[in-house]
């Protein structure tokens, strides 16, 4: 009876992932070369591995942003090679946040607003309900003194705290890190990762965090090495 | 603060038309410049056309039911045992004489009924000699229905002395005949007509028609004088019919010819060369409103592939997060929508101021207007909907353009 209960705690599931780019094409690449992982949830798992072994595209495919090539994924359980845009938009916007290394906040608009962006996005209007959270989620990553200001009056460490507050926003399954803390100095570097690792332990939110940091990827629980394409 | 009742689009659209203000201001004053000139040249040239129109048809029926034209039919011999006819070799035109239209009463009635005409008016004309001493002039003899004849052609602007009241015994002349024959008003005037008949009518009023020729050969006078004048005893040469829509005079006229025995001539017809110009400049008023449209157009769709191109990162975060292809498109469409709608009201305020400050300045010697322009609200109306419309349609290949773009490319720049 084991296995079944920890398979329901299963949050991301890859089984032979194969990424190729420019198929058909006499200079067709395959990136990922059948890539097995299992996530469960509450894991705060690092992906290391040299520029170009694939470590973004993997992360593209778990947060449904491109398609495997082949193989099998699954979010939640939910198996998304078969699934159209529309379906993979709802869920990504539901079951997935993303950090991204150069925080992309939307520049018209307040950290707050920010913060609040996917809940609008999916409710499609503004609510009372929606504002409390996004000024909770503020709040909790120490920025609610600077919530009404335009990202581009806060700095690079308060601006991928933002970011980490509207990537947690749909309180989603699964966490995406795109080397959060690769453009940042190393005491902001070290304060967005415990953030990251405080709401993975508060919230129990499972995070796919890549980074070249090594020291950061030893304080993961766990470390996944991508090689040419592959799970070393 | 994010506005409670307006949805994701709205907001987004608003805000990013809002931080980038100055490209926004630009545009929006690029399509307030082509919904000014639209409006502007509109109201000019429609009230040119209307002042154009009403000069010429101020004097004149819309439609003029006449006897047809009498012809001669060519002379033919019997078939001597075979299908060959002989015709003859002269043909004569033959001589048009003043004849009353059959059955006039019975067409004027009919006439009346249909709903797009607007006047209907019996007329009796015919040419006639003028004494007055040892001056003779040769005049046209108009009998008319005073009161249905001067709702055709209002008289009460062109009256320069005495009065519209027509007596039996009385008639109106033009300006210049009464200069060249040395009469006024209550002067009497001896008249002859070929047909042998004489009277002496007393001028009633002296006219101007805003035409020389027509001020020295035309006179009016009473159906029932015209006739025994012209010996046309209960007759009328022509039926004058005025309509709702000009524009429509010459398929009304057709319809009327179609079911009656008469000839039809509407002003489209008879003005042909006047009506082509009125068309030409109908048709450079479109033209130039097409192209101002084209290039409205083509400024918003302009702004806005730069918008998607400068945002493409900021769309691909949004797709991250949730956000589907159809909001993204909308969004985009929604901010060429408003901008083709703020530069159509700003547009239409320019274009009302300029054509208040026309009419100011644009004056005749007397101080009088050089012409009414035309404040007509639909065109205000349509030029808000149009630019709006045009401001969508604009936008739909660049919004397309963002809703389909790969978001891990945008992404990464």
């Amino acid at each position: 009876m084991a296995e079944p209960q920890r398979d329901l705690d299963v949050v991301v599931r890859l089984q032979g992932v194969r990424k190729a780019f420019n198929r058909g094409q006499p200079f067709e690449t395959e990136v990922l070369h059948g890539i097995d992982v299992r996530l469960q949830r509450g894991d705060f798992c690092a992906v290391v591995g040299p520029s170009g072994s694939g470590k973004s595209t993997l992360l593209n495919i778990v947060g449904l942003l491109d398609r495997p090539t082949s193989g099998s994924l699954q979010i939640c359980g939910e198996e998304t090679t078969t699934l159209n845009d529309r379906a993979l938009t709802r869920l990504r916007g539901h079951k997935i946040g993303f950090v991204f290394q150069y925080h992309h906040l939307i520049g018209a608009f307040s950290a707050l607003e920010n913060v609040m962006m996917p809940m609008l996005g999916a409710a499609g209007f503004p609510n009372a309900a929606m504002r409390a959270r996004a000024i909770r989620l503020i709040e909790s990553v120490g920025l609610g003194p600077w919530q009404n200001n335009l990202a581009g009056q806060l700095s690079g460490g308060q601006q991928q705290r933002v970011a980490v507050a509207r990537a947690l926003a749909m309180n989603p399954a699964v966490l995406l890190a795109d080397e959060p803390t690769g453009n940042l100095d190393t005491k902001s570097a070290n304060g967005v990762f415990e953030l990251l690792r405080q709401f993975n332990r508060e919230q129990g939110t499972t995070v796919l965090f890549v980074t070249h940091n090594a020291a950061l990827a030893q304080r993961c629980d766990r470390t996944i090495e991508v090689i040419d394409g592959q799970v070393a | 603060m994010l506005t409670v009742w307006l949805p994701f689009e709205w907001i987004v659209a608003l805000r990013f038309l809002r931080e980038g203000r100055l490209q926004t201001l630009f545009i929006i004053s690029g399509i307030a410049i082509g919904v000014a000139v639209i409006v502007f040249m509109s109201a000019l040239l429609a009230g040119l056309q209307g002042n154009f129109i009403s000069r010429v048809l101020s004097a004149q029926s819309h439609i003029q039911l006449l006897l047809p034209q009498q012809i001669t039919r060519p002379l033919r011999g019997a078939a001597t045992g075979s299908a060959a006819q002989i015709e003859g070799a002269i043909v004569q035109p033959p001589l048009q004489q003043t004849k009353s239209i059959d059955q006039w009463q019975a067409l004027v009635e009919q006439t009346r009924r249909m709903p797009e005409v607007k006047v209907v008016s019996p007329v009796t004309s015919g040419p006639a000699l003028v004494l007055r001493g040892s001056a003779t002039r040769a005049v046209t003899v108009t009998g008319i229905e005073p009161e249905s004849y001067f709702r055709i052609v209002d008289f009460s602007d062109k009256l320069l002395r005495g009065s519209l009241r027509l007596g039996g015994a009385d008639v109106l002349v033009g300006t210049e005949l009464a200069h060249d024959l040395g009469v006024n008003v209550g002067d009497k005037l001896h008249i002859t007509t070929a047909q042998g008949a004489n009277s002496v009518l007393t001028i009633a009023g002296v006219f101007d028609l805003g035409n020389r020729g027509a001020n020295q050969r035309m006179t009016f006078t009473t159906l029932h004088t015209a006739q025994n004048l012209l010996d046309l005893p209960g007759g009328v040469t022509s039926i004058e019919v005025t309509v709702y829509d000009i524009y429509a005079a010459e398929r009304i006229a057709q319809r009327i010819a179609a079911a009656s025995a008469v000839q039809a001539d509407s002003w489209i017809k008879n003005s042909a060369q006047f009506f082509s110009a009125v068309s030409a400049q109908t048709t450079a008023n479109t033209a130039i409103r097409f192209f101002v449209g084209l290039s409205v157009a083509f400024g918003i769709a302009s702004v806005l592939v730069v918008s998607v191109v400068q945002r493409s990162r900021e769309i691909g975060i949004l797709r991250a997060m949730g956000i589907s292809q159809g909001q993204i498109l909308r969004l985009f469409l929604i901010q060429g929508g408003l901008l083709g709608m703020a530069g159509s009201v700003l547009g239409c305020g320019i274009g009302a101021l300029g054509l208040v400050g026309w009419q100011r300045l644009a004056r005749n010697a007397d101080g009088t207007p050089l012409f009414p322009l035309v404040f007509d609200a639909d065109l205000f109306y349509l030029a808000l909907a149009l630019a709006t419309l045009t401001g969508l349609l604009a936008a739909f290949a660049p919004a397309l353009r963002a809703a389909r773009l790969d978001p891990v490319e945008a992404i990464r720049g």
